[in-house]
């Protein structure tokens, strides 16, 4: 089957979707996914960021369809012209999505775990305004206790449904959901017992903002400044793969393995998760590779590094140089802008 | 007198109970159906009325039916929506109250059409009493062998369940009734795939609206044509209007689709006019979710034609300067209602509703909301009229299912026509504290004192 999108040619088989088919094209046009997870089953469509404009419908049917869709749940047709980057209808249902995941969103970046690899954020930076239009208090939760190894914090949850399927799919039995409706629908145990149950940890890789984090790893260290490497060991309940995030020799996190997409590449147990943080129990195979662009990777670790010189010290108690030299010499005045501030 | 279909024996004594509407001429279209009709000749004849489903949408009933797929073996469902939720609207409640026979002699009928051995009535939970009237009817039917096994001697079977939802507006959206049924949540699906083909259980399955349902013995007994002789174009037959508001003689009526607006509400045979005599404000022609209709558009058409009640002319001129037949609730407001506090309460109403799985709805209801009662209760600022247009717009068409669109329009057309509402209460916001603001000074009198 041959599908366009944004001008782009590419071949797929039947019953792929619009998303799945930009995917394989890759670059730009593949539209981002907060809800939509490959690895697990029946997920997508509820957080409408992915939403693009089918401009043909296919070949035999050339009508474009009246609404926008949702590319992570809508197949492919013969002949279908997809629009994404390329239609302003698109760019601003996006644009206007994004808002409304953030008008109740703590935007507590600087001190959430999730910050540096979030998906939230990297879709605010593209989508999102610098001005907000919500005045009213935002909604809060009450902060509820599920178990020593996952910290929820209903605050930040999008309502993906990605952790519910996880647990539904993955563990062995689901003993937290989605309760109540409209704004106010929560994940929660509802009887606030601790998710414990093996291969639960899963729903903190899956959680695309910082609902779901790692009780082991909170407030330990902001993501950027960890290393990541990757890792295996023996498990005979999982495949062992694994992502080390260190900090020095100090295992800080462990996590699975994700891919471009930030999703995992296969599931881990929640012993590896949470109770190997001895380097001496893994294999490590060597450092990980991140986007060009990702804020992990301007650790730039793998390159050699100049040695950087603070002086703290001297600039709390003198000022920094340049503001020095204004001071005393009245000859080398302040910009015209900096005055004014 | 109009033609009467659905409350033509409505106030024969005892109609609730099965012996009484047995010897008024009750399940004769089943014995008709079963006896000398092919399923497929029932689907003929439904399509041949041209019945136009009554939950809201107004999808031909016949066409509807075609859909479903009966190629691929799996046994199929029908299942009757009497999730009535939408503000303004409370037909089916008088009909599954007064004259439960008829809508389990619609539900045989039509299960035999679609083929179906398994069939459900799903019931809101707020109608727990209507709920047990329901069940007493279906056991009564079961015990004359209306229901079970090999009906009236046939090789056709039936079993016909009453499910009792638990208070959720949402369900009565049919892949949400359809989880709900299920044991789920009420999540509305994803469509495709459309209920016709994968519904509960993943088996082909109808979902129709009590009314519609209620239509189907009629139209068996008298033929699809005749129906159609009923009403004007392509809306055909009667149908029940929920009137409430400020009108002398709210209630349940039924019509003959194609009588005008005016007609209807002035007439001494249905509303009987205007409350006290109070000047005409606005009109809902079709519950909570469609446009509302200022004064000038209620009995003339943008266009100065007479505004008929039919799908067609309730909607003429788009939702510019038309609304749509709903599912009927019609609601009428005299110059002391406030559109602004009205439209607050609905936007409550949708937020408290919204399921919250598709962002654009869950965030997007609340938002509106909180931006109406800001308005309403006078703090409100004058860039939040076109905040809220840009909301709404924003949310219709990004959702899953239709309750984002329905949320939205409410809003949207309330801004288009009352636009200085909104403005006078942002510029007088002492005045619209006082809650009974348009009683002491109705806007046509302040109106001059808004400026643009």
């Amino acid at each position: 089957m041959k599908v366009i999108i944004d001008g782009h040619e590419i071949e797929v088989e039947p019953g792929t979707t619009i998303l799945q088919a930009a995917r394989m094209m890759g670059g730009p046009s593949v539209p981002p996914a907060m809800c939509y997870y490959s690895k697990l089953e029946d997920t997508g469509g509820n957080c409408r960021a992915c939403l693009v404009e089918v401009s043909k419908g296919s070949d035999a049917d050339e009508r474009p369809m009246p609404k926008l869709m949702a590319s992570c749940k809508t197949t492919v047709m013969d002949g279908m012209e997809v629009k994404n980057l390329s239609s302003p209808r698109v760019m601003e249902a996006r644009k206007a999505v994004t808002e409304f995941l953030l008008i109740n969103h703590p935007l507590d970046c600087p001190v959430c775990d999730q910050a540096g690899e979030c998906d939230l954020q990297n879709l605010s930076y593209q989508h999102g305004k610098e001005l907000t239009r919500f005045k009213e208090e935002k909604r809060t939760f009450e902060p509820e206790n599920i178990g020593d190894k996952i910290q929820l914090h209903m605050n930040r949850c999008i309502l993906c449904y990605r952790c519910v399927k996880t647990a539904e799919q993955i563990t062995d039995g689901r003993v937290h959901g989605v309760c109540g409706r409209g704004d106010h629908a929560q994940i929660s145990t509802y009887i606030t017992a601790a998710i414990d149950n093996d291969f639960s940890g899963n729903v903190i890789d899956v959680c695309p903002v910082g609902a779901l984090t790692d009780k082991t790893f909170r407030f330990k260290s902001r993501v950027w400044f960890n290393k990541p490497f990757n890792a295996h060991r023996d498990c005979d309940k999982c495949c062992g793969k694994t992502t080390l995030w260190m900090f020095g020799d100090e295992i800080q996190r462990v996590t699975a393995r994700k891919d471009v997409y930030h999703e995992v590449e296969e599931f881990i147990c929640n012993e590896c998760r949470f109770d190997h943080k001895d380097t001496a129990d893994w294999v490590v195979e060597g450092p990980r590779k991140f986007e060009k662009f990702s804020v992990i990777n301007q650790n730039n670790y793998t390159r050699k590094l100049d040695t950087v010189v603070i002086d703290t010290e001297k600039q709390i108690l003198k000022g920094r140089d340049q503001d020095r030299v204004k001071i005393s010499m009245t000859n080398v005045p302040f910009k015209e802008e900096e005055s004014k501030k | 007198m109009a033609k009467k279909i659905l409350l033509d024996k409505i106030n024969i004594p005892g109609i609730k109970s099965y012996e009484v509407y047995r010897q008024n001429g009750g399940y004769a279209s089943v014995e008709k159906a079963i006896k000398t009709m092919t399923p497929d000749a029932i689907t003929e004849e439904v399509k041949a009325s041209g019945l136009r489903g009554r939950g809201g949408a107004g999808f031909p009933m016949g066409l509807k039916w075609s859909f479903i797929d009966k190629k691929s073996g799996k046994p199929r469902h029908l299942v009757c929506n009497a999730d009535e939720s939408e503000p303004g609207t409370f037909k089916d409640r008088y009909l599954m109250e007064h004259i439960p026979h008829l809508l389990i002699e619609g539900m045989i009928t039509s299960s035999y059409a679609l083929g179906a051995n398994l069939s459900y009535i799903y019931i809101r939970g707020e109608y727990m009493w209507v709920y047990k009237i329901i069940e007493r009817a279906i056991k009564e039917a079961y015990a004359a062998g209306w229901l079970g096994k090999n009906i009236l001697g046939s090789d056709y079977s039936l079993d016909l369940h009453v499910h009792c939802g638990a208070g959720a507006y949402i369900c009565g959206e049919e892949t949400a009734l359809i989880e709900s049924l299920e044991g789920k949540r009420g999540n509305p699906r994803i469509k495709p795939p459309f209920p016709a083909v994968s519904g509960l259980w993943g088996n082909p399955t109808v979902v129709n609206n009590v009314e519609s349902i209620s239509n189907v013995p009629w139209i068996v007994n008298n033929s699809g044509e005749e129906f159609a002789k009923i009403g004007l174009g392509r809306s055909t037959g009667t149908k029940l209007i929920s009137a409430s508001g400020h009108i002398k003689k709210p209630g349940v009526y039924e019509i003959e689709l194609g009588i005008t607006v005016d007609e209807f509400i002035n007439s001494e045979e249905y509303c009987g006019g205007m409350i006290d005599d109070r000047p005409i404000k606005a009109l809902i022609p079709g519950g909570s979710s469609v446009p509302i209709l200022p004064a000038h558009l209620i009995y003339k058409t943008a266009e100065g034609e007479d505004r008929l009640m039919t799908y067609e002319s309730l909607s003429e001129g788009g939702f510019a300067t038309g609304s749509m037949m709903g599912s009927g609730g019609f609601i009428v407001y005299n110059d002391t209602a406030c559109i602004v506090r009205n439209t607050w309460n609905f936007a409550k109403f949708y937020a408290h509703e919204s399921c919250g799985q598709c962002s654009p709805c869950r965030e997007g209801t609340g938002w509106m909301e909180k931006v109406l009662y800001r308005i309403e209760t006078g703090h409100g600022t004058s860039e939040d009229i076109d905040l809220l247009w840009d909301i709404q717009r924003k949310i219709e068409g990004n959702t899953i299912c239709p309750l984002g669109d329905a949320a939205a329009w409410p809003v949207a057309a309330a801004i288009r026509h009352f636009r200085e509402e909104f403005e006078y209460h942002i510029q007088f916001p002492e005045k619209v504290k006082n809650r009974n603001h348009f009683v002491d000074e109705p806007f046509e009198s302040i109106k001059h004192l808004v400026t643009k």
